[in-house]
């Protein structure tokens, strides 16, 4: 009784006694802290190799399903070399990361999805720089473009892994066929073909930007994607620096031009009402009467195929696919505006470093992208390992060296602006208020 | 995957530890108080013994001793308390005084952000009406199904069925409502329960969440509706206990049933009741799972423990968010204010 | 113990007859009245609730584009949204038992240790004479204020980095593994829990009759066999009530689990397995709907069968009305 006077001893104790337990009890079966170097599958995880037995903890957004997929696309990697991945995914993940950095419990590597989050990361001191083989990976297999953002003051911190193109606008080919609309392939084309659909009667557009505490965010990629169009990529690159303010009259002429599509009532909201319906309508299920016939025109991300319902088929000739949303101004080049994710590194234990390198190796993005439903710019990846017809297209418009890419604006701002009062304002902007107030508003939030 | 029970084990062996530890710290902890004092008054009475043989004046020691089992009994309360709440708070009031990255010292600026910014008077005016309406709606609805089922026939189910929503989490009950004020155009087929039934009563349908301040006596339903079962439980439990003999002395006086409801009822559940509103006040104070769910503070809804979730873990501004969260403490102080004038009462009766 | 029970055995046997005041109160309410009246307020408590129900029986393309209503006139009923939750696909989460088993472990010693440690504080705060009593009282039960996600950080690092005071280490850090970590979660729910523990139960040990604790001092009994014979018995129903109340609050926990116990199936609670099968864009989110009804089992039972302990839960509380 003595021994367990004080809490803490006891639950030391419970824990060495536990631990025992634990690893008597699973000595059979799993092959772990046993790599199988030696095996010809093996022989392209030679320079990962010496680290047999460690483990690396991952943390990052990615769940259950798509978290099935990460895990196998490590497995081959992790029996060659003997590395523990010890994976977690949670919903919480952008809040819960900053918590465990500061209570000194950082996972190995993270998955970040903000370069704004890693620049927050990089400039607390908290995140370690690549090492020079994950370096010297990185600036071979990715293209500057993205490498750029996960870079912090000269200093290279994340690895791009997954991306999405957001530049995509939903449609139904099957529609299009009964009804005999054609594909826009400019933006004139695409306005025409709103007012086409529209003199019949049926709202052409859906749009829906309600998605629990990220409410917005549907609206702001709109923004982006047509500032983009109007402005081209330095203007853009200005407008996330803040080396433009926020409501400077390039910016109040996009979100207008923006305007004229989503809160025209003309057009808005196929399947769910007015205008007004797009802030209280779940982005998941905006761009459904695609499949019902409610609604023609849908622009969202590559990921928004996931959406749909079980048995839809997304393809070119199915119930649903993606059109490149159209430049407005063929001499600025095709904009591209996309998101992914960053492997950064908490820790610079030799077995981290090994694992962030391979993250970012040809083996792993094809490894990936043969389990399906994964794009990523990394050049490495053979299109031949992607299947589906929306993820071809995808890593199409990445590969495409006409292509200007753009990470996602709100990502890039601090938190407080591109997923507070950005995402804010938008709301408001959609519930009827003004641009200038709302431009102005934001504006005043950005220190 | 085939569940393996085996694997589980350590999780069971864990948590018999956990007992273990609980028996030995609490038993130990009680078992201490008995013996030690025990031992002290064998010396004492020893002592008391010689001390009476040589004619000394008596030792007096009974006072201190009262005051060292005390802290025995607040040992493990105050110690865990200490660690988990007290060194938090402290550390949040001088976040307050630091900028976004805690690192260096601002003063007041975080003060000054949170007067400064247009938000705070919507965000005020909607805390105070949560903290006044949640409360006070909660426990009459709790007040008066206690009494109506009281004795029924279906007691046991009919609490059942109002206690049933304190067994969901606030973020699943959000989810819930939001089902319930759905909207769709007057084109389409509703969804929403709340709008099916103003369209089926020829009405127009409506976008409930964006108007406000409808918006937010909306998502106070949700917490009125989640905490009407802690009230109800509690004082259903308080009018069971009025004795008896009360009851019967106003009963032989005559008075009617009315008049008992007021002058007897209430006076005899009036601790339960404080406990009650008191309780609901705080957490009504403290919570923002709601807020953040059904509309992250848009459309004029937010309160403040919602901001002080954005701007400390969504926005990393530590010192805008703690800042946020002092204003809550002083907020509390006139629950503390009046929560000292009963104890005062309590101790004076 | 014989001496208390006079005043508050005549409450529990009187309660049997139909003479209550709430009664009373009733039958002049008229009867009919009353039960409509609480037939209204049930209906409106359990709609929503019945109709995600209803909701979780629906094939997932229903759920998404229909009232729960229409079920009624169109009925198609499904166990798959149940069949996903209980037996789901997800190889990397394993199995929902195992997030069952969690959720036990770390509900159960997080309800004890504050009981117990929150009822030897307020028996000391309302019967042990020493100064400065009721600021200590007043000042826990003030820290009921503190938002929890204001002391996450500062409990994790004292799990993942000790106490260091002036460069010295005065304790270590913990350490924990795998299924270690319930006791980090079983810390910081006690901490959490114990300022309303504490005010809860002060009220009630401290409106027990005081010339109960007299007579006891007076034969000499010691508090700490005061605290075991008498009050503790006295106290029981009450102690039940809060125990309720914190199994619902643990069970339902999801933001303390993750910090302290992580989301791995070693150790996260039964709700981070149902907030992951939403899936990483939401898109799943007909699971739910199965998923609550699945959580909300557990707390069910639990209260329906210490429902008596409620009822008699105040019993000691209003002795002194």
């Amino acid at each position: 009784m003595a021994v367990f006077a004080r809490p803490r001893q006891a639950f030391v104790i419970a824990g060495v006694l536990g631990l025992a337990l634990s690893a008597s009890a699973c000595g059979t079966g799993d092959d772990k802290g046993s790599s199988n170097a030696d095996a010809p599958e093996c022989a392209a995880y030679d320079k990962y190799q010496g680290n047999d037995g460690k483990k690396v903890s991952i943390y990052a957004s990615i769940r259950d399903a798509e978290a099935d997929l990460l895990e196998q696309s490590w497995e081959q990697f992790t029996k060659c070399t003997g590395i523990e991945i010890d994976y977690e995914g949670n919903a919480e993940f952008e809040a819960q990361l900053p918590v465990r950095v500061d209570g000194g419990n950082a996972p190995d590597l993270a998955f970040v999805p903000q370069p704004g989050l890693v620049k927050r990361f990089a400039d607390a001191g908290k995140l370690k720089s690549l090492g020079a083989d994950t370096k010297a990976m990185a600036e071979q297999n990715l293209p500057a473009d993205w490498l750029k953002y996960g870079t912090v003051d000269g200093n290279l911190y994340g690895v791009p892994l997954g991306a999405n193109v957001k530049s995509f606008v939903w449609y139904s080919p099957k529609l299009f066929k009964e009804k005999g609309w054609t594909v826009p392939t400019t933006w004139d084309e695409l306005i025409k073909l709103s007012d086409t659909i529209a003199a019949t009667g049926m709202k052409p557009w859906c749009a829906g930007i309600e998605s629990g505490d990220a409410t917005g965010w549907p609206a702001t990629d709109w923004i982006e994607d047509v500032l983009l169009r109007t402005q081209g990529p330095e203007v853009y690159d200005q407008w996330t620096t803040h080396s433009i303010p926020f409501n400077d009259p390039k910016i109040a002429d996009a979100v207008d031009r923006a305007g004229s599509i989503l809160k025209n009532e003309k057009y808005m909201n196929g399947g769910f009402g007015g205008v007004k319906s797009i802030g209280t309508t779940a982005f998941g299920e905006a761009g459904l009467p695609i499949t019902t016939g409610k609604c023609a025109l849908h622009r969202q991300a590559s990921f928004y195929a996931n959406q749909f319902p079980d048995g839809t088929k997304v393809a070119e000739d199915g119930d649903a696919f993606a059109f490149y949303f159209p430049a407005i101004d063929p001499a600025k080049g095709k904009p591209v505006l996309g998101a992914g994710e960053f492997v950064v590194a908490y820790a610079d234990r030799p077995e981290v470093q090994a694992v962030q390198t391979y993250l970012a190796s040809g083996e792993y993005v094809n490894s990936r992208a043969k389990l399906g439903n994964w794009v990523t710019a990394n050049n490495k990846l053979d299109i031949a390992n992607v299947a589906s017809p929306i993820d071809k297209l995808s890593v199409e418009i990445l590969q495409d060296k006409s292509g200007v890419f753009r990470f996602d604006g709100s990502d890039l701002m601090p938190a407080a602006v591109g997923a507070g009062t950005f995402w804010k304002g938008m709301v408001e902007w959609i519930n009827g208020k003004d641009t200038a107030s709302v431009l102005q508003g934001i504006e005043s939030s950005w220190k | 995957m085939e569940f393996d029970f085996a694997e589980e084990q350590p999780k069971f062996l864990m948590l018999m530890y956990g007992l273990i530890a609980f028996v030995a710290v609490v038993g130990g902890l009680l078992l201490l108080l008995d013996v030690v004092p025990a031992w002290f008054t064998r010396r004492r009475e020893a002592r008391l013994v010689a001390a009476s043989a040589s004619g000394a004046p008596l030792p007096r020691r009974r006072k201190q001793r009262e005051g060292t089992v005390a802290l025995f009994f607040l040992l493990p309360a105050l110690l865990l308390l200490t660690i988990g709440l007290v060194i938090p708070a402290i550390r949040t009031t001088l976040l307050s005084f630091m900028d976004s990255g805690s690192t260096h010292w601002v003063g007041l600026r975080n003060y000054g952000w949170l007067f400064s910014e247009n938000f705070v008077v919507r965000v005020l005016i909607n805390s105070l009406i949560w903290v006044l309406l949640v409360p006070l709606v909660a426990t009459a609805f709790g007040l008066i199904y206690a009494v109506l089922v009281d004795k029924a026939r279906f007691e046991a189910v009919a609490k059942s069925l109002i206690f049933l929503p304190m067994a969901i989490s606030f973020v699943g009950a959000s989810i819930i409502w939001k089902f319930v004020y759905a909207y769709r155009g007057d084109d389409q087929e509703q969804i929403g329960l709340l709008n099916q039934i103003v369209v089926s009563l020829g009405g127009e349908p409506k976008q409930w969440l964006l108007e406000s301040p409808l918006n937010t006596l909306l998502l106070i339903v949700i917490m009125i509706w989640i905490q009407a079962g802690f009230a109800m439980v509690v004082l259903s439990a308080a009018i069971k206990a009025i004795p008896a003999d009360i009851v019967e002395a106003a009963r032989l006086d005559g008075v009617s049933p009315w008049q008992m409801f007021w002058r007897i009822t209430m006076p005899s559940i009036r601790p339960a009741l404080i406990v009650v509103v008191v309780t609901l006040s705080i957490a009504t104070l403290k919570v923002f799972d709601i807020v953040r769910t059904a509309t992250n503070g848009n459309y004029d809804t937010s309160v403040i423990a919602n901001e002080m979730y954005n701007q400390a873990f969504r926005y990393g501004e530590n010192g805008q968010g703690s800042a946020l969260a002092v204003f809550l403490f002083v907020l509390v102080i006139p629950i503390v204010i009046y929560q000292i004038r009963n104890l005062r009462q309590q101790r004076e009766g | 113990m014989t001496t208390a029970t006079p005043t508050i055995a005549a409450g529990t046997q009187q309660t049997d007859g139909p003479k209550s005041v709430a009664g009373r109160v009733r039958k002049r309410l008229n009867s009919r009245t009353a039960t409509l009246v609480s037939i209204i307020i049930a209906l409106v408590w359990t709609v929503p609730t019945f109709g995600l129900f209803i909701s979780s029986f629906r094939p997932e393309d229903q759920i998404k584009t229909t009232g729960w209503w229409t079920f009624f006139t169109n009925p198609q009923f499904t166990m798959e949204n149940y069949q996903e939750v209980l037996f789901g696909r997800s190889s990397s989460s394993g199995q929902l038992a195992s997030y069952f088993i969690n959720s036990l472990a770390i509900t159960i010693p997080s309800v004890l240790f504050p009981l117990a440690f929150a009822a030897l504080a307020a028996y000391a705060l309302a019967w042990i004479n020493f100064r400065g009593r009721d600021w200590l009282y007043i000042a826990i039960f003030a820290l009921q204020i503190v938002p929890l996600q204001m002391a996450l950080v500062p409990l994790l690092k004292f799990f993942s980095t000790g106490v260091t005071v002036a460069g010295v280490q005065v304790l270590p850090a913990w350490d924990l593994v795998d299924e270690q970590k319930f006791a980090q979660v079983w810390f910081a729910h006690t901490c959490f829990a114990l300022p309303f523990a504490v005010f809860l139960l002060h009220n009630f040990i401290s409106q027990l009759p005081g010339d109960l604790m007299e007579a006891a001092r007076v034969d000499g009994a010691s508090h700490p066999k005061i605290f075991r014979t008498i009050v503790l018995p006295l106290i029981t129903p009450a102690l039940a009530a809060f125990g309720i109340f914190q199994f619902l609050w643990v069970w339902n926990d999801l933001l303390v689990a993750l910090i302290f116990a992580g989301g791995g199936d070693e150790t996260a609670p039964l709700t981070v397995r149902l907030a992951e099968m939403a899936g990483t864009r939401g898109n799943e989110w007909q699971r739910l709907t199965a998923g609550a009804f699945v959580s909300i089992v557990v707390p069910l039972i639990v209260f329906l069968s210490l429902q008596r302990f409620f009822v008699r839960g105040l019993l000691a509380g209003s002795v002194k009305g």
